[in-house]
């Protein structure tokens, strides 16, 4: 006998599933908004005493002047860490971790770029990410953990001493600040231009399916 | 003939329930525009034009107080900043001011007194030869500049915290107040609790030698747990207050606790 209800089987088949739920698209752009903004005060910052030779242009920079960049990434640094905790406590705490990004093989990885750089790595099911996108997923997180606590140790080099101590000295974990940084710009473009490649996905980060 | 289910006779489930979301999408479909609205937000907030208008101004400086407060916060008064060996000494140790060298005050040793103002018991001035006699220590820590850079140097004096002592400064007070000679006047406040850390140093020599020009002589005030701004340099003044009496870069918007 034919039934009256829509069972979960069939509501699971259709085009409204959510892909991203609503805390992970909260916290995403909360994140997207900090990354900028501490990306940003922190150019303005490098360029005080610029590590390579070059600085960034000032058009790119936020603060006008080294303490106006310095209020902006002390101000911005509450933001980001507070939405990061939440997002580490809540990709583990709900298995969305555990579920999404692993396990991470060497073979899958290797499978899947091969795929992507041959336009063969499909997009059909937005909700299993590929190996291509679990590597660099887990590892953006782990940068930003990297960058986080580089710069909790910059900023409090002798209350926060053991966190300095970790990465060798102050110099050093300037150094490592600063790469994080270029990791996390070379992500952002990366991403970027694949939300804009496959549009869908980025509607997904929007209004969730 | 596949076997096909109807909620309704006649009609396709499928049909169906893509005809009902197609009444839902209204709400969907404004929830889209109201996420490339904040994508449109999140471009104005990180437009310069924000750092220009007064209500981001003060919201960052109200941020900065906040973070003065978590900072007198996790200050440990008895964490010290790193020591090293003189092997690990930066050379040369780099000057650094808001003016060429040439234009660094240039006091004259016979002329000039430590005034001591506010909440103490005894506000005599002191001669270099009287601070010469005080007991000194000697100290390789970091001292790391507000603009990212950091130098590893040796600093001999008194700690300020047995001059305090010796004047009978009041000890509750907030802070001690410290102006310069430098030229525009340099002043910094550092608060009590840094005064009194075991490293803060009334500085009179660098690498043994009686303090040079360049790094502030006659007397340089080192806080190994402040960055480098807040180590005032020529300094000719000390008052015990608990009034903040403000900063020459402190006003201009650096974060006034800036400890290490």
């Amino acid at each position: 006998m034919a039934s009256l209800t829509v069972t979960d089987e069939q509501v699971r088949g259709n085009p409204a599933k959510v892909i991203q739920p609503a805390w992970v698209r909260v916290m995403h752009w909360i994140n997207a908004l900090a990354m900028i903004l501490m990306i940003l005060s922190g150019w303005q910052i490098y360029n005080a005493s610029p590590l390579f030779a070059f600085t960034f242009p000032r058009e790119y920079t936020l603060g006008g002047w080294l303490g106006g960049g310095l209020l902006w990434h002390f101000a911005a640094m509450w933001l980001l860490m507070i939405n990061g905790l939440a997002y580490l406590v809540t990709g583990f705490a709900t298995g969305r971790f555990a579920k999404k990004l692993f396990p991470i093989t060497p073979s899958g990885v290797l499978h899947d770029v091969r795929a992507a750089l041959t336009f063969k790595l499909g997009h059909d099911d937005l909700t299993v990410y590929n190996y291509v996108q679990r590597l660099l997923y887990a590892g953006i997180i782990l940068v930003g953990v990297l960058i986080v606590l580089t710069g909790l140790g910059m900023w409090k080099p002798v209350q926060l001493y053991y966190l300095v101590a970790l990465f060798g000295d102050y110099p050093t974990a300037r150094y490592i600040h600063f790469f994080c940084m270029a990791a996390i710009c070379a992500f952002l473009v990366v991403h970027v231009v694949l939300a804009l490649l496959v549009p869908k996905s980025l509607r997904a980060m929007i209004i969730g399916r | 003939m596949a076997k096909r289910s109807f909620l309704i006779p006649g009609v396709d489930k499928r049909l169906l329930i893509k005809d009902s979301i197609k009444t839902m999408p209204d709400v969907t479909r404004r929830r889209f525009i109201a996420g490339g609205a904040s994508l449109g937000a999140l471009t104005l907030l990180t437009g310069c034009d924000v750092v220009d208008s007064s209500s981001a101004e003060e919201m960052l400086k109200q941020v900065s107080k906040f973070n003065d407060a978590v900072q007198a916060f996790i200050f440990n008064p008895d964490a010290l900043a790193p020591t090293f060996p003189e092997s690990a000494i930066t050379k040369p140790f780099p000057f650094n001011a808001y003016y060429d060298l040439d234009d660094a005050p240039d006091v004259l040793a016979a002329d000039w007194k430590l005034e001591v103002r506010g909440l103490v018991d005894n506000k005599k001035s002191w001669t270099l030869d009287e601070l010469y006699k005080l007991p000194q220590v000697t100290q390789i820590t970091r001292h790391i500049c507000v603009e990212g850079w950091s130098a590893i140097g040796s600093w001999t004096g008194t700690p300020l915290r047995d001059f305090l002592k010796l004047i009978g400064a009041d000890t509750r007070a907030k802070y001690v107040w410290f102006q310069c000679a430098d030229k525009e006047g340099y002043n910094s406040p550092l608060d009590m609790r840094s005064a009194l850390h075991p490293q803060t140093q009334m500085t009179f020599k660098y690498a043994g030698e009686i303090l040079p020009r360049a790094y502030g002589f006659p007397m340089k005030i080192r806080v190994p747990t402040k960055l480098g701004f807040k180590n005032p340099k020529y300094v000719v003044s000390m008052e015990v207050t608990n009034d903040y009496k403000g900063g020459y870069w402190e006003d201009q918007g650096y974060n006034s606790f800036s400890g290490s």
